[in-house]
């Protein structure tokens, strides 16, 4: 069974002191090998910038992968449907604020000289037009209100009523179950809200972009990030940071924790583990979601943005090594930022295609130099 | 007979005879019946089985029999059709040496990856072999274009310089895949009653390859080689301790799988002479994976079994539109009736993938073993006199033994 110890212990220290090394030699070497082929300085903070917002919706869903595999040992494949949902959610709510009644104005006419149809949102006409606009323009981010118990409900329905008799079977049979049930839950979004993208925009207040360079001391205009990409990644950090603090911090985190490390033990203590585990499983569906949501203005959610993000979130976590938070937050973000490094048209000239491969490639060079990833631990998934 | 037993040679006759007389095994309503959209006896459908069930034969030597469970076997379909059409468009239009080309370069491109991927096991190598073939997937998409056609696919043309065959008919057509003359399109109807068969020169030679590969995965099954790659999925460690290197077995393993899929890549761009690039991609590695598990893993028949049922009913239930059930169910009041195709219509026509999805979840979960498992109890169940399981024999499988000083 995977353990924490990556999440804290003395002995590892130095170890990780090296890793951590070794980490920041490969970011400069890279960084210098950019500007050899011509890139400028600010190219390059503003790629590392790109790939984080990218990066970090990689490492929420890892992060909700590698928890669910730790705590119950189930590789799931349902996560991306999770993330997907999630992204539904957003657009729901910002459908159901966007309701409007139609009320025949005869004091005005259209420009067709018949009386002007007025639609007034219900939001507007039950909380004030000021309050009522406000929702609607913000319906993303208060989406998240709703997101957080309707994703707590599906992890534990989905935990409660298919997961919970897949612990002892075969880890094939994980995948493919829950496989199955990605299939089901794209198929039912998809016969609800048909097969194209739904853009669903983020609130006024951040359209526009941020002038990265002027404040990191470039020129002006050299760095502009849009502001939602910006919310997203901290956003994102604030939720890792959420999740971390509350398995290291909390009674209930630690007794997760203990669990994770020996099932058995923590059982024989009276400690009713699964049921924690269920709980664990809620909060990673919510993380998914979450994540799912905030990414709506991002990417315009349709059916099948579940899937594509899986496969990159499966070489994710097991880059970072099965079972192991840390690993699959830090290949998250490197994994994203490699990306957005590959698209370059200096880099591109240079190795055509290789946007394409990156992830795929580094993966494959991590898997052969390091077997359990990043920072996996012996035995895990290999039987 | 053939170095079978008599009971595999029964089977195999079986099967044999099962996959000859598939035009009319497959065509059991008469034309004007309601029924006759269950009817699968068209020739396009007919290769499609034949083709994925070599394809998921050869998956089930890897997975079935090694539990190696590789994610990225649908590359080496995708390499299969592109050497083939590579080969009708160089060489002729023959389809043996396009199968031969396909089978070599796909086993190549399998001993390369598996080389490579086969240093890890469990789920590094799935990822190991999933990011391979995304990337070969990539590559045809973008940077290889000129050898892949890219977006568009890899495509005859009129100025393909075909040195033993002609670039065009004397009508200026391109000209068509063909056996030694027999064109591959060439087919035969015979009408009945109500009934009409068609027999196609293409399924046929479809399914006689279908028969000597099938035939093969058996010997392959019941060979002490066969043994070998069962031991790796059973104990690795025990087979180390006895002084076996289960590395080689493995390879060669995922060599032959890997040469069974471009097979049936070869022949999918003999049916029809095109190859693109989405036949390489996850969601058709996917599919070979469902195929495998939904007939029965590590069965003779199953995988045969789950491509069978999948192309089916990718094919029978995605037709089905709601004319189509207010047809069936007009005998029912108005009102029930509107309700009941309310209730059946999000499962079939475009949304058969949620009966997919749903059927295959209910296979996992209650049929571990696939249709296969199915099928045996179900004859276990009308059995009279059961007959003990030879798993649970004690002569031949004794049950663990304690280990000494643990």
């Amino acid at each position: 069974m995977a353990s924490m110890a990556d999440m804290g212990g003395g002995a590892a220290i130095g170890r990780r002191l090296i890793n951590v090394g070794i980490g920041l030699a490969v970011f400069v070497g890279v960084w210098m090998l950019l500007r050899l082929i011509g890139v400028s300085s600010s190219g390059i903070v503003l790629q590392v910038l790109n790939g984080l917002e990218k990066g970090s919706a990689y490492a929420l869903i890892a992060l909700g992968l590698t928890l669910i595999f730790g705590t119950l040992g189930v590789v799931n494949f349902a996560h991306g449907a999770l993330f997907m949902l999630g992204a539904f959610v957003a657009v729901t709510f910002n459908g159901l604020v966007g309701l409007s009644y139609e009320e025949v104005d005869p004091t005005r006419t259209d420009f067709l000289g018949n009386p002007a149809v007025i639609q007034t949102p219900y939001v507007e006409a039950w909380f004030g037009e000021a309050a009522g606009q406000w929702m609607i323009d913000w319906s993303v981010p208060l989406s998240i209100l709703i997101a957080v118990p309707f994703m707590a409900l599906v992890g534990l329905v989905m935990e409660r009523g298919l997961i919970k008799y897949f612990y002892k079977r075969p880890h094939a049979d994980q995948i493919l179950v829950t496989f199955g049930l990605a299939i089901v839950l794209q198929e039912i979004v998809k016969a609800i809200y048909g097969a194209n993208p739904i853009p669903t925009p983020a609130p006024d207040a951040f359209q526009g972009s941020f002038d990265f360079g002027v404040w990191l001391g470039f020129d002006a205009n050299t760095i502009l990030y849009p502001y939602w990409r910006l919310v997203y990644f901290l956003f994102a950090a604030v939720i890792i940071a959420g999740v971390f603090a509350f398995l290291r911090y909390t009674t209930f985190g630690m007794v997760v924790r203990a669990g994770m490390a020996d099932r058995e033990t923590v059982g024989l203590l009276g400690i009713n583990i699964d049921r924690r585990f269920t709980i664990m499983f809620a909060i990673a569906a919510v993380v998914a979601g979450l994540a799912g949501v905030m990414y709506a203005p991002i990417l315009s959610p349709n059916y099948h943005m579940g899937m594509d993000f899986l496969v990159l979130s499966f070489v994710v976590v097991v880059v970072g090594g099965m079972g192991s938070l840390a690993g699959a937050v830090a290949a998250g973000l490197i994994l994203g930022i490699l990306q957005s490094f590959a698209s370059m048209t200096e880099v591109l000239e240079l190795v055509p295609g290789i946007n394409q491969i990156i992830i795929y490639l580094v993966a494959i060079i991590i898997l052969l130099t390091r077997p359990r990833g990043l920072m996996g631990r012996k035995g895990v998934m290999e039987e | 007979m053939l170095g079978l037993s008599r009971k595999d040679t029964s089977f195999l006759l079986i099967v044999i005879f099962l996959t000859l007389a598939t035009p009319l095994l497959l065509q059991p309503f008469p034309e004007d019946s309601a029924l006759a959209q269950f009817n699968a006896g068209y020739p396009d459908l007919m290769q499609r089985f034949a083709i994925f069930g070599i394809f998921a034969i050869g998956f089930n030597i890897l997975f079935g029999l090694t539990g190696y469970l590789s994610f990225g076997h649908a590359a080496f379909l995708g390499v299969g059709s592109y050497s083939a059409v590579w080969m009708f468009k160089l060489l002729t239009m023959n389809v043996i040496p396009a199968l031969i080309l396909a089978v070599i370069v796909s086993g190549l491109f399998a001993l390369l990856i598996g080389y490579v991927s086969l240093r890890r096991s469990g789920i590094y190598f799935s990822i190991l072999t999933l990011a391979f073939a995304q990337m070969m997937f990539a590559l045809a998409y973008s940077v290889l274009t000129p050898i892949t056609g890219g977006e568009t696919g890899l495509q005859l043309s009129l100025n393909d310089p075909r040195i033993l065959g002609v670039s065009q008919t004397p009508e200026g057509n391109i000209p068509v895949p063909h056996l030694f003359g027999l064109e591959m399109r060439d087919s035969v109807q015979w009408a009945v009653g109500g009934w009409e068969f068609t027999f196609n020169a293409g399924y046929y030679f479809c399914a006689v390859i279908a028969i000597l590969v099938f035939y093969l995965s058996m010997r392959i099954f019941r060979s002490p080689f066969g043994m070998m790659l069962r031991a790796v999925k059973t104990n690795q460690t025990r087979m180390n301790y006895t002084g076996l290197n289960p590395r080689p077995y493995t390879l060669a393993a995922f060599v032959i799988s890997g040469m069974y899929a471009g097979l049936a890549g070869g022949l999918m761009a003999a049916m029809d002479p095109l190859a693109g690039a989405e036949r390489m991609q996850w969601t058709a590695s996917g599919e070979v994976v469902l195929m495998t598990i939904l007939g029965g893993a590590g069965t003779l028949m199953g995988p045969v079994l789950g491509a069978g049922f999948i192309k089916y009913f990718e094919n029978i239930f995605s037709k089905i539109n709601d004319n189509v059930l207010h047809a069936w169910f007009a005998f029912l009041p108005d009102g029930l009736e509107d309700v009941v195709v309310a209730i059946i219509h999000p499962f079939v026509g475009k949304g058969w993938h949620l009966t997919l999805g749903i059927l295959f979840m209910l296979v996992v979960i209650f049929l571990p073993g696939g249709l296969v498992e199915g099928y045996r109890r179900l004859t276990r169940a009308f059995r009279r006199t059961p007959r003990p399981d030879p798993r649970r024999d004690p002569e031949h499988h004794p049950g663990p033994v304690p280990h000494v000083g643990e």
